[in-house]
C-alpha cells in the first residue's frame, strides 16, 4: 500500500502515515467518542430521573403486571410479568403485521396487474380504488372499518350463523377451535417442515426444468410433499384434537375461538390500504420493462398470462422489491395505530398499560424503539437477501 | 469534527434545561399564568361547555390555585390530556398542576416524580350497563367484555375483582373516554367501567342516557386529587392550601357571596382565613389575601361542587364521602393558622 517513492517509516508513527490504519484509528475514535456520548448522556438521564423521583431501571420487568389483555397468542394472566405483557404485545404486532404483509402484497400485485389490464372497466376500477385507498388517511380508514363496519354488526345473541359452527357479531367472528390433548407441537412442527420440503422442491424443480426442459407437476407433488410430514407426525404421536364449538352462555360465545373485531379492523384496513402503494410499484415496475421484452416474448408464441409471469414480472421484479420493501416496513409501522381502537399491539400493552403503571417511560420507550427496529431491519434483510436472488446473474 | 457538534449540543441543551428549571412559583409568575392539565371530556369535572369556557370541578380547582397566586381565576391555561400522557406532561413540565380525575395511589406517589396535594373528590369504580342486559349486579358480569381506558387504576381494579370472585372477562383497552364510550354505546363491550364519577359524567354523552344503569357494587377506592411535580414543596404547598382554603371556607361558612362581609366577622379562624390577621399568605410566597381571592372569585368547595355535580346539575351526585366531616363526609383540611 504504501508509496513506494518515499522512505517506509518505523515504529508506531508508522501507523498514522498507513491509509488503511489512518482510517481505522479514526473509525474507532469516532466509535470511541459516540459511546462516551452516549454513556455521558445515559448517566446523567439516570441522575436527573432519580433526583425526579422517577423510578428507572429494567427490575419493572419481573413484576407481576396485575392487567388482562384481551388477545393473547402465548399464556398470559394477570399473574404475568411485565416482561410477559411485552411479548404478547409484540406477538400480536408481529400477527398483525405477517397478515397484512402477505395479504396486501397479494392484492397489491393483483390490483397492479389489473390497472395494466387492456379491459376497459377492470384497469379503470383498479384506478378509481388506488386513488381512493392512497389519499384518505390511514387513521380515518381503521376508525372507518372499525365503527362504521364492525361495530354495527348484530349482538352476540342475534349473530350471523356462518354454517351453525362459526358466528359473525360485534364480538367478532367465532370460529371452532381445536384443542389439542396431545401430538399438537408435533403436527405443527410437521406441518412446517412439509411446507419448507415442498418450496424446495418446488425450486428444485424449476432448476431442473431450465436446465434439461422437462417440467413436473410441482403443485400437485408440492402439496404431496407438504401434506406427508404432518401426517406421519400425526399417526406416529398419535395425536388427540377436539373441536371446541362456540355456543351461546350469557353475554357471551363460549369455547371455540374468537378473532377480535379489532384485529378484523385493523388488518383490513391496513391490507386495503397497503395494497393500494404496492399496486402502483407493481405498475411502475412492470412498465419499466421494455416494451421489446414484451414483444419478443409474445412473438415467440407464449400466450400473454405467461409472458407476463415468465418474461415480464421477474424482470419487474428488480424494480418492485425495494418499494415493496419499505411498503413492508411502513407496514409494520403503521400497524401502531391499533392503539386507536383498542388492539392490544405492543404500543397498548408496552407502550401504553405498561408504561402507565409503572411509570418508567424511558426504559419503556427505548426498548419499544429498539424492537420497531429490529423488526425493520430484519424485513429489510430478507427483502434483500430476496432481491439477491432475483437480480439477473452473470451481468 | 462537524458531524458531532450536532449530537453534543443536543445533550449540552438537554443537560442545561435540566439545570436551568427554576422554582414552579417563580416560572407560573413568569409566564403569567397557571398550566393545568385537564382531561377536557368528562363533563363536570372538565369539559369546555357549549360557549367553550371551560366548565368542571377540576377546572375550578386550577382557576381556585391562579386565582391565590395572581388573584384572577382566568389566568390559566388548560391543557387537555389523556389518562396515557398526564404523569409525563407533569414531570416535563409542559404543566403545572396535574387536576384530571387522577387516583392518589402510592405507586404513582412513590415512582412517577409526582406529589399529590390533597383530594378533591372521594370516589370508587364502578360499572356501567346497558338495562337492555338486565344485569343488576356486578357479580353477574362473568364472561363480559369490558371497555376500559388505558392508563387508569381501573384497568387493575378490574382484574382484581374479577379473580377474586373466580369470573373471566374480555378488555377493550382504549386511549380515549370518547372511543370508550362510543364503543360501549354502540355495543361492542358490555360494561363501560371507570370511577363511578365518571360513569355519571360520561352517560351524560350518550346517545340515550336512560338506557344505562350504574350497577351499585363499588370495587376501589379512588380518592381523586390534584398533582404537582416532585422536589418544589413551595409549589405542592400552594396548591395542597389552595385545596384546604376551599375547605375550610364551607366550614366556616364563608361563600362567594358574603366574603365581603365576612371581613367584619369577629371569628379568628375566618379574619386568619381572609388575611386579616397574620402574614399566612406571605408564608406560601403569596399575598395575603390568597384566599379571599380564591373564596370571593371561585367559591367554596361545597359551591363549586353543587355548580359542577351536585343533585342540580346533569350529573346528580350527591354530596356522599364528598360532604364535611362536620356532616358526616370525609372533608377535613387542616386548620388556616
Ligand atoms: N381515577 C382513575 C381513572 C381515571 C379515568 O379513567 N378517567 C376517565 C374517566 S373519569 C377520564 O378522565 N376520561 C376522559 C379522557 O380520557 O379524557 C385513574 O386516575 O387512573
Amino acid at each position: 500500500m504504501a508509496d513506494p517513492a518515499t522512505p517506509e517509516p518505523k515504529g508506531p508513527s508508522r501507523l498514522l502515515h498507513d491509509r488503511r490504519w489512518r482510517a481505522v484509528i479514526a473509525q474507532a475514535a469516532a466509535f470511541a467518542l459516540v459511546a462516551a456520548l452516549l454513556a455521558c448522556a445515559g448517566l446523567n438521564m439516570a441522575r436527573n430521573l432519580e433526583r425526579a423521583g422517577i423510578a428507572s431501571g429494567f427490575g419493572f420487568l419481573d413484576q407481576v403486571a396485575g392487567f388482562e389483555i384481551s388477545q393473547t397468542l402465548i399464556e398470559y394472566s394477570r399473574a404475568s410479568t411485565y416482561a410477559r405483557a411485552f411479548w404478547v404485545g409484540l406477538l400480536n404486532t408481529l400477527a398483525v403485521s405477517a397478515v397484512c404483509i402477505a395479504a396486501s402484497t397479494v392484492l397489491g400485485f393483483l390490483l397492479g396487474l389489473l390497472r395494466l389490464s387492456p379491459n376497459w372497466l377492470a384497469a379503470r376500477l383498479a384506478g378509481v380504488y388506488v386513488e381512493v385507498v392512497r389519499n384518505v388517511p390511514l387513521l380515518l380508514q381503521i376508525l372507518f372499518w372499525y365503527i362504521a363496519v364492525l361495530n354495527p354488526l348484530p349482538p352476540p345473541r342475534q349473530a350471523l350463523d356462518l354454517g351453525g359452527v362459526a358466528y359473525l357479531c360485534n364480538r367478532g367472528l367465532v370460529l371452532p377451535w381445536p384443542q389439542w390433548e396431545r401430538g399438537g407441537l408435533a403436527v405443527g412442527l410437521a406441518l412446517a417442515a412439509g411446507l419448507a420440503l415442498a418450496w424446495g422442491f418446488a425450486a428444485w424443480a424449476r432448476r431442473r426444468r431450465v436446465r434439461t426442459g422437462r417440467s413436473l407437476p410441482v403443485w400437485r407433488l408440492g402439496a404431496l410433499l407438504a401434506a406427508l410430514p404432518p401426517a406421519l407426525a400425526w399417526a406416529l404421536a398419535d395425536a388427540r384434537v377436539e373441536w371446541s364449538i362456540p355456543a351461546l352462555s350469557g353475554f357471551n360465545f363460549r369455547g371455540g375461538g374468537t378473532v377480535e373485531p379489532e384485529f378484523i379492523a385493523l388488518a383490513l384496513a391496513l391490507t386495503l390500504y397497503t395494497a393500494g402503494f404496492i399496486a402502483e410499484n407493481v405498475r411502475a415496475g412492470i412498465q419499466a420493462v421494455p416494451r421489446g421484452q414484451i414483444e419478443a416474448a409474445a412473438s415467440l408464441g407464449l400466450r400473454p398470462w405467461r409472458v407476463m409471469r415468465l418474461v415480464v414480472v421477474p424482470q419487474a421484479m428488480r424494480v418492485i422489491i425495494p418499494p415493496l420493501t419499505s411498503q413492508h416496513m411502513t407496514l409494520v409501522k403503521n400497524s401502531s395505530l391499533a392503539v386507536v381502537i383498542g388492539y392490544p399491539d405492543l404500543m397498548s400493552v408496552f407502550a401504553g398499560t405498561t408504561l402507565n403503571q409503572t411509570g418508567q417511560a424511558v426504559e419503556i420507550i427505548a426498548i419499544t424503539m429498539l424492537v420497531y427496529l429490529a423488526v425493520s431491519i430484519v424485513i429489510s434483510l430478507i427483502m434483500n437477501w430476496y432481491n439477491d436472488a432475483m437480480a439477473l446473474k452473470g451481468r | 469534527m462537524k458531524r458531532f457538534l450536532v449530537p453534543l449540543a443536543a445533550v449540552l441543551t438537554l443537560a442545561l434545561a435540566c439545570a436551568a428549571s427554576a422554582g414552579t412559583l417563580d416560572d407560573v409568575k413568569n409566564k403569567g399564568f397557571v398550566s393545568a392539565g385537564v382531561s377536557g371530556k368528562v363533563p363536570g369535572f372538565s369539559a369546555p361547555d357549549q360557549d367553550g369556557v371551560w366548565r368542571g370541578l377540576d377546572v375550578d380547582f386550577c382557576r381556585a390555585v391562579a386565582a391565590a397566586v395572581f388573584g384572577d381565576p382566568d389566568k390559566v391555561k388548560f391543557v387537555p390530556v389523556t389518562t396515557k400522557e398526564r404523569f409525563t406532561a407533569l414531570q416535563t413540565g409542559e404543566i403545572d398542576v396535574l387536576s384530571r380525575n387522577t387516583t392518589w395511589s402510592l405507586e404513582r406517589d412513590a415512582a412517577q416524580g409526582i406529589d399529590f396535594a390533597g383530594v378533591l373528590f372521594y370516589d370508587g369504580q364502578g360499572f356501567m350497563v346497558s338495562k337492555k342486559l338486565g344485569v343488576k349486579s356486578a357479580r353477574e358480569l362473568d364472561g363480559a367484555s369490558i371497555c376500559i381506558q388505558i392508563g387508569t387504576t381501573t384497568e387493575m381494579n378490574v382484574s382484581d375483582y374479577f379473580a377474586a370472585h373466580g369470573m373471566t372477562f374480555k378488555p377493550v383497552v382504549f386511549e380515549s373516554a370518547d372511543e370508550a364510550t362510543v364503543i360501549y354505546d354502540t355495543g361492542r363491550a358490555d360494561v363501560y367501567t371507570t370511577d363511578a364519577s365518571g360513569l355519571a359524567a360520561r352517560r351524560t354523552t350518550m346517545s340515550n342516557p336512560d338506557e344505562h344503569i350504574i350497577l351499585p357494587e363499588i370495587i376501589s377506592k379512588e380518592p381523586l386529587g390534584p398533582a404537582v411535580r416532585q422536589g418544589d414543596s413551595q409549589w405542592s404547598d400552594i396548591v395542597r392550601w389552595t385545596l384546604f382554603a376551599l375547605i375550610n371556607a364551607e366550614e366556616l361558612g364563608v361563600t362567594s357571596a358574603n366574603v365581603d362581609e365576612m371581613l367584619k366577622s369577629e371569628n379568628p379562624a375566618v379574619k386568619r382565613l381572609l388575611g386579616l390577621d397574620g402574614n399566612l399568605g406571605e408564608q406560601l410566597g403569596l399575598t395575603n389575601q390568597w384566599a379571599y381571592n380564591v373564596v370571593k372569585l371561585v367559591g367554596n368547595y361545597g359551591e363549586i361542587y353543587d355548580r359542577n355535580v351536585g343533585p342540580a346539575t346533569p350529573l346528580k351526585l350527591e354530596r356522599g364521602l364528598n360532604a364535611l366531616w362536620t356532616n358526616g363526609g370525609l372533608l377535613y383540611a387542616p386548620p388556616v393558622r
